[in-house]
């Protein structure tokens, strides 16, 4: 198998995997615009997560901006696969941040909230696997193609 | 055509997260009913037996169908209290049980504070309840501990463990869960202003002072 064909393949499954962070994350957004991550009754696991303030940035609930995250992982991947070659450094940068946010939520449910939402673990899972096929995509040493 | 196509699957997904985001987000907001005003607690038979807090006659009411052992329901608890010194003699606050099947001790608890209740001291058990709610919420056998409160606040204990078994206090229980199933109440807390309820996205601080302030605003529009 050449390199293009195994960096291709590498990219389509960062794509398909970011499509189930997409729908995990869509599925959070919707609980928390219907007020159901401030109640008792729907999930109760995980509404001391998604109910506490760390769940949002100002009015935006983090599960949207996870979701647009995902969707721009998806779009950037899915370029990439088709050969794009700038398209991987937004797939990076993007993948990069998420990373950093995952951590950063990761420590907020073990440390300050002391709960966990297996909705936002099975997200940060995503976004290990995501990373960790990125790491596997073999470097470029040629100029960008387009 | 390959040039094209990431294009393509691109917007295809775009426009599946949309469209299963829309119909989730329609099929999870509840579909509450205002309460009818033959059930309000502006009907004066209610209005005696009703768990009201505040001015009994304020423009404004706020009630709530709550789960003692949900911890949102917690934390609105001491919300009330503030908007309660907040809007002093124009808001009252009422309660309904709502226990949830999934909390092991709701209903236990919804009937020690309807005991309570039954010799007056109704707010100073939930009051109790609500503090307490991390110690009882995780304990083997949370009757005891409610057969503690009942001392602490100086009720009759024996009778206290009677009226928690007791007829009046199931139908009691019952009853609010009959409305607040005919409302289409589903999550706890649950919150109607003036027999209106409150869109769950409002839940929150901002939200509730907002709704109440359009409650008293509209009532004086109305002059009464």
């Amino acid at each position: 198998m050449n390199v293009l064909r195994f960096r291709a393949i590498l990219y389509t499954a960062v794509a398909i995997v970011a499509v189930a962070g997409l729908a995990d994350a869509t599925y959070l957004t919707v609980q928390a615009l219907t007020g159901e991550t401030l109640s008792c009754g729907g999930s109760p696991d995980c509404f001391r997560v998604l109910g506490s303030s760390y769940a949002k940035v100002g009015r935006i609930p983090v599960a949207l901006i996870g979701a647009l995250a995902y969707f721009s992982v998806f779009t950037f991947a899915t370029f990439a696969a088709f050969g794009y070659a700038r398209a991987r450094k937004f797939v990076a940068l993007m993948v990069g941040m998420m990373f950093l946010a995952t951590l950063w939520l990761l420590y907020v449910q073990a440390f300050l909230l002391h709960a966990y939402c297996r909705y936002c673990l099975f997200s940060a899972a995503i976004t290990f696997l995501i990373a960790g096929l990125l790491i596997a995509v073999p470097p470029s040493h040629g100029r960008p193609t387009s | 055509m390959k040039r094209y196509l990431p294009f393509v699957i691109v917007a295809v997904v775009a426009l599946t997260t949309f469209g299963s985001g829309t119909v989730l987000y329609r099929a999870k907001r509840p579909q509450l009913h205002n309460i009818p005003e033959s059930q309000s607690v502006l009907a004066k038979g209610d209005k005696e037996s009703a768990h009201i807090r505040g001015n009994p006659d304020a423009p404004v009411t706020l009630e709530e169908f709550g789960d003692f052992q949900c911890p949102p329901c917690g934390s609105f608890a001491s919300f009330i209290g503030e908007l309660l010194k907040e809007y002093d003699s124009r808001l009252r606050v009422v309660f309904r049980n709502f226990p949830l099947s999934g909390h092991e001790h709701a209903r236990e608890a919804a009937q020690a504070a309807e005991a309570a209740g039954l010799q007056g001291k109704f707010w100073e058990m939930y009051d109790t309840l609500y503090r307490e709610q991390s110690l009882w919420s995780n304990a083997s056998n949370a009757r005891e501990l409610f057969e503690s409160y009942a001392g602490t606040l100086g009720l009759d204990v024996d009778q206290f463990k009677k009226d928690m078994d007791g007829d009046r206090v199931r139908e009691r229980i019952d009853s609010d869960h009959a409305l607040a199933d005919f409302l289409g109440v589903k999550v706890t807390p649950t919150l109607f202003i003036n027999n209106r309820a409150i869109d769950p996205k409002d839940k929150n601080p901002e939200g509730v002072r907002a709704a109440i302030n359009a409650a008293l605003e509209e009532k004086s529009k109305n002059g009464t």
